[in-house]
Order: C-alpha cells, then structure tokens, then sequence
C-alpha cells in the first residue's frame, strides 16, 4: 500500500514537473517575427543593429535578455555542468567552486554555532536562573535580520570573509540554542530521579541520560538553523561578492542574464533540499519511541 | 594565452581546443583582441609613446601653464629640472624622473596586490592592464576584484584587504575628512576616466525632457560621494528645483540600476557606463544627456589608495602607477578601442554584451530614441588629478551639506591629489615655485575659479547652507 502510495505521489509529481514546464514553454513562444526588413532606411537598420537586433536576419541575433525559453534554459544548465570547475582567475569560475565556496562558509558558521549553541543550551536547560537572566538578550537578538549585521561585522572585524562566516553564525545560533535548552529542561522528571537515585556524576548524567534524551529536539534545532544558514549564504554572498553561489547570481544579474539567475536558483533550492534530507536522515537515527 | 606555447594543442586537456575568432589562433574573440593590443602595446613606438605620456602627464600636474613649465625648464636647464623634479616626485621617494617612467622592477616592497574595480568602464585601464599583462610587466602579480558596491569598496579599502582600489574620485576626499566614514588618509593617485557618464531617464518620460517639469522624479546615483551625485544636484537646481525636497536620490549600485529602471522603481539615473547604454540596448529607458555637456571633461573615477601604502610601498606604488598610466595611454587611443571593449566585456570583468561596451568606448551609439549618435568623446581617460577638480568637489559637499563649517580646499585638495606635495619640496629647494596648479573649468556655463571656491559655494540660489 505505501509503495503504491510512494508510486502514485511520484507520479503525480512528474505530472506536476510537466504541467510547469509546459506552461513556462507557452509563456515563452516568441510572438511575431520582427518588422520586415524592406521599409527600413539603412540609419534605421544600423541603429537596430547597435540595440543587438538582427534586422537583416543573417546568422543568428544576439542574446537579449528577456525570459529565457525552454530550450536556452536547457543549454544554459548543460553549459555550467559540463564544465563545473573551470577556473579563470578570481572573477570568474565554474558553478561547482562557487558552490563549494558557499558550501563552506556555511558549514564553518554552523559548526561555530554549534560549537556555542549546544553547550550554552544545555547551561540554560539545566539552570532555571541562566534561563530567566539570558532571556531577554535572546529575544532581543533573535529576531534581528541577519544581513543587518553585515554592516556592524564588516566595521568592527575588518575582514569580509569572516563576516559572511559570521553572519551565518549570528543567525543558525538561535534556533539550536533555543532547542537544545526546551530540549534539555524537557526531560522527564523520573529519568532525573533515577539518575539521582543511583548518584550518578553530573558529568555522566549529562551525556548518558539528558544528551540522548533531548537529542532529537536538538536535532531538530540544528535542522532549522541550517535551512536559515543557506538562506542567509546567497544574501550575504550577493552583499560581500568575491565567491560564492549568491555572488554567482548577483554577478549574472549585474548582466540581467535570466537563465543563469534561473539555473542558480533551481541549484540552491537542490542543495538546500539535499542539507535538509541529511539531517532529516540523522534526525531519524536519533529519535527514540518513549 | 602564452606566447610560446604551440597555438592549437588537440591533445592537452587542460586546454580548451576553440577556433572562436578570426584568425583562428586564440580560444575567442576576447583572447584575439589581448593578443592584438599587447602586440600594439610591445612596439617601440607606443613604448616610446607610453614613456613619453608618463613624463608629460607628470610634468603637467606640475605646471598646468605652459608658459611657466617653459620659463621654468629656460631658468634651470633641462637636465637640472629632470634630475629635481625626479629627486621629488612621486611623495619624494623615487630616484628620477626616468626611473618614474620607464622605471625598474627592482625593490618592489610588494609583489602580490589585490585592486577593487566595480564593474564600470570607468575602470578600464584598471581593468585592462590585467589582461593585458601590464602589471606583470612590471613586476607585479596584481589581482583584480569585482566589487559588489563603493561602501563595500570603501570599508575593504579602510579593512585594508585591498592594496589599491578603483574609486570615485570624491570618496577619497571624504575619506580623508572623515565624512561618512573614519578619517583614514587616501590618495587619488590618477583619474581613471573624465566625461563617460549620461542621465538616463526611462522611455515612458520621452516627451518629458524640461527638468522643470521632473519634481517628484526618483533617481540613483552609484554612491552620495560620488561625481554623478554632485552633477546630478547640479543639473536638477539650474532648473530650480531642489534635489533634496523636490527629487528623491537614491543611492543604487550602478549594476543594479537598470533592473531598477525596468521595475519602475526610478524614474532615471545618473551612472556610470555600461548601464546607461544597457539600458538603451533592453529598450528600457534613454540617454536623456550625456555629463560631456555638462562640464566637457570632467573627473569621474579615480585610481588610488591609502597614503599608509604609499608610505609603506613606494616602489611598489611606483610600479602600480607606471602600470595604469600606460594602460590609460592605451585606452586614449581611439583606434585601440573597439579592441579594448572586447578585452573587457567577458564575464570575469563587465560581464556584458560586447556591443554595448563598444559603443561606450567608440563613441557611436544608440540614444534609445531612434538615433545614432557619434561623440568620439563621450568617453575618455585623462590621468591628470587636477586639484581644482578636488576644490569642485568640496565645494559641491559644502553645498549640499556633507561637510560643515569652512573647508581648506586648497589643503585638502593638496593632501589627497597627487603630485603637488613637490611644489612644496621644490620651493624648500630654493627653486622656482610653478604658479597655479588650479585650471578653470565651465560647468554649465557656468565659470569656477577656484581660487574664489568659498564665494563659489556659496553663490547658488539652492543650496544647504
């Protein structure tokens, strides 16, 4: 029942793909031919050259930059995976190192918040005095745009690649903190007790009874602060330039290039989804029925 | 592309194997136009030529009137005045003036640098003597980085992750001051380019084009300390209206402003090119004027840094200088320039069409309003940093209120434009001072002496203060 289940959403799915696909074809058709050459004077077709026309219909016209069609899209996305990993100097490079590039300052923020957020979580779990004396700092700075701390990083730590790491740090901090503290002070009462009871070491108590009891809250802490990171990496990206899938996209939009916003975009939304399938993996391998 | 290796190699993989342009040696049209202008630029005539422009340009920044450079060279002898004026020039550190211009790679202090550019033909012979290869010759590994906007170029300049950076001409003016940011002392060692910029208005305002009639019109502008900003207030108050209440200026990066301008977001622009004629080649908007009829030949970007590197590198400094001047030489040729455009359209520099670059460089050019126009000056790249040009600037921040209180505008104007600190040496060598370092300039008509700059700003019918 659930693989035809399975069969059926995904058939439904690729019906969907089609459906999108087929209206973005129809969208697109080219409407008429341009005016005919013949009543133009020779001022007229030299100007329509100079806009990147093709009055007089030998070889092909230039690119503009309207909404691409199905088939511009489709050589735009072979072009950039065909070659993912050229490399032509600082301001130019292929897709896949612009990727890894993102890719990295997202994991370097989001191992430095963990790094923070986990332990602190548990601190304030624990403690319902750091609870009640962090709170107000928390709500105050959690609801802060990331991307409005860029101007305060890029002043005080001089240096734009660690701000771009920091701003990601800044925003995947909260959610993690958040959930590791509900998390932590959410244990059941009696597992406490028991630990209580045998005299265990605040130590042991924390990784063998609270850790793997409050794991899968955490996860799911960790799961939306790294849904936000990769949100926030394109927008710093876009902000700091240099490297980077959002500088890629700010980069093609400064030459109003559709399919490659387009092609960029699809990428992030797939990366996304496969970051988010990770931890939904990991999340299962730690989720435990009561 | 490499000179000695094979042209065609079918069995390198790390090679791509295209026949993309005419002659069918180079990998595109791009590679064909490197390979062509650094033929052109590796004859004797142009090194000659390149040599010869390095000395005039500088002996001009020191004697603006030529009847004085003449008296000056009659009183001392020629090879008395190279030998002083080399023992002085630039910030008194270089060996003589051959040395400044033809110049040697040994002592550089820095080999590796890294220069912001924003991608605007502005920054052309920033840009081209990469390519081009007139940095390496040099002596130097240079690294040019796209810039996503002059904030982000004035904060990496003030972090110090750029040793050299492409700006407009005012930010280093008001950096020194302080205005908008720290006070950190900065140089323009070069204009970059003069003329070259346009208002752009979008097409639905084609019947609007009385100035008088634009209240309520929101604009952008690249950065508030910038040319455009200033000429833009400029213009809009000859026609009576205040740019302050009347008009909305917005600050929008200049790639950005054409997107802007088909979303209706702004009525026009005053920016930079390409995006004045990209804007002509979407058929979004037109080249209501260009900023050559407003004041013919005045600043836009500059080449500069901080006076710390400076300090800290001057031969390197030297280098970088001998580097884009040579390249500036280049690009004042108008035969060079169809070539140039192809050298830096591709997408690691403009990222455009080379269409629309070209007919920025070449002058010949779709209005947007059926026309094709020819204005073989509409884009130049006279080096000289005038200091008048500096004094126009402060008085124009005076005006709108950047800076408040009196301005030094000759000692500020001195301290951040190049090359006059030498009249001061000079004078301590008990030689013969070069008067007026200041040419006059028209704007709109309208005459500025800057020796009279303090009455200047304070004689227009709109201002701040």
């Amino acid at each position: 029942m659930t693989k035809t289940l399975g069969f059926r959403a995904g058939l439904l799915s690729l019906l969907l793909l089609l459906l999108i696909l087929g209206v973005w074809h129809v969208a697109t058709l080219s409407g008429p031919a341009a005016a005919p050459v013949l009543n133009m004077t020779p001022e007229e077709i030299e100007y329509a050259k100079l806009l990147g026309k093709n009055p007089t219909g030998e070889g092909g016209g230039a690119v503009k930059s309207g909404f691409p069609g199905l088939a511009e899209m489709a050589a735009v996305t072979l072009q950039h995976l065909s070659q993912p990993f050229y490399d032509n100097g600082p301001n130019d490079k292929g897709v896949g190192i612009q990727l890894g590039h993102s890719l990295g300052r997202v994991a370097l923020g989001f191992v430095l918040a963990a790094l923070v957020a986990i332990p602190l979580g548990f601190v304030i779990g624990m403690s319902p005095l750091m609870y009640r004396a962090l709170d107000p700092f928390i709500q105050v700075l959690k609801p802060i745009s990331p991307l409005a701390w860029m101007p305060l990083a890029l002043y005080t730590i001089k240096d734009s690649h660690i701000s771009g790491i920091f701003v990601i740090f800044i925003c995947s901090i909260w959610p993690m903190l958040l959930n590791t503290a509900f998390g932590v002070a959410s244990v059941r009462r009696e597992w406490l007790n028991v630990a209580k009871t045998l005299e265990v070491s605040p130590l042991r108590k924390a990784f063998e009874v609270i850790l793997p009891a409050a794991a899968p809250t955490i996860l799911t802490g960790m799961r939306i602060s790294m849904g936000i990171a990769w949100l926030v990496i394109v927008a710093a990206e876009m902000l700091v330039g240099g490297t980077g899938i959002g500088y890629f996209v700010w980069n093609e939009w400064n030459n109003l290039s559709l399919p490659n916003v387009i092609f960029a975009i699809v990428l992030i939304g797939v990366v996304g989804m496969l970051l988010d399938l990770m931890f939904a993996r990991l999340q299962k391998a730690v989720t435990y029925v009561d | 592309m490499s000179a000695d290796r094979p042209p065609f190699d079918p069995y390198d993989a790390d090679r791509p194997l295209r026949m993309g342009c005419g002659c069918g040696r180079h990998g595109s049209d791009a590679e064909h136009a490197v390979a062509t202008l650094r033929a052109r630029s590796e004859t004797a005539e142009f090194e000659t030529y390149s040599n010869s422009f390095v000395e005039a340009s500088l002996m001009k920044a020191l004697f603006p009137q030529d009847a004085v450079r003449r008296n000056f060279l009659r009183a001392v002898g020629r090879r008395t005045a190279m030998a002083a004026i080399g023992s002085v020039l630039p910030v008194g550190t270089l060996a003589s003036l051959q040395a400044m211009a033809q110049g040697s790679t040994g002592g550089l202090e820095k080999k590796d640098l890294k220069i912001g550019f924003i991608p605007i033909t502005c920054a052309t012979p920033l840009i081209m003597a990469k390519p081009l290869g007139f940095y390496e010759k040099q002596g130097l590994n240079v690294e040019v980085v796209k810039t996503a906007g002059w904030a982000l170029i004035r904060d990496k300049m003030l972090n110090k992750e750029y040793d050299a950076t492409h700006f407009l001409s005012p930010m280093p003016l008001a950096m020194t001051m302080g205005a908008g940011s720290n006070a950190v002392p900065m140089n323009v060692a070069t204009i970059q380019n003069t003329n070259g910029q346009a208002i752009t208005l979008a097409n639905k305002h084609k019947d609007n084009r009385d100035p008088k009639n634009w209240k309520g019109f929101k604009f952008a502008v690249p950065f508030e300390f910038s040319m455009h900003n200033f000429l833009l207030r400029y213009y809009v108050a000859e026609s009576g209206l205040d740019p302050d209440r009347d008009i909305q200026i917005r600050v929008v990066p200049p790639p950005e402003m054409v997107a802007n301008l088909r979303a209706g977001n702004i009525d026009g622009y005053l920016g930079p090119d390409p995006f004045n004629q990209r804007a002509v080649f979407e058929e979004v908007g037109f080249l209501h004027l260009l900023t050559k009829d407003l004041w013919d030949g005045h600043p836009c970007c500059a080449f500069g840094t901080s006076t710390e590197f400076i300090k800290a590198n001057p031969n390197t400094f030297a280098a970088l200088y001998r580097a884009v001047l040579q390249a500036a030489a280049m690009a004042r040729k108008a035969e060079n320039r169809p070539l140039i455009a192809k050298v830096i359209s591709p997408q690691a520099y403009l990222n455009q069409p080379e269409t629309v670059v070209a007919q920025v460089l070449t002058g010949k050019f779709a209005d947007g309003l059926g026309k094709v126009q020819n204005v073989p000056d509409r884009a130049d790249f006279d080096p000289m940093p005038w200091q008048s040009m500096a004094v126009w600037m402060l008085t124009q921040m005076q005006r709108w209120g950047y800076v408040k209180g009196d301005v030094n505008y000759k000692q500020i104007a001195e301290q951040v434009f190049l090359l006059t600190d030498a009249k001061k040496l000079m004078k301590e060598m008990g030689m013969p001072v070069p008067a007026g370092a200041y040419p006059k300039f028209t704007i709109m008509g309208k005459a500025f002496d800057p020796e009279k700059a303090a009455a200047y700003s304070k004689s227009f019918a709109i201002q701040r203060t």
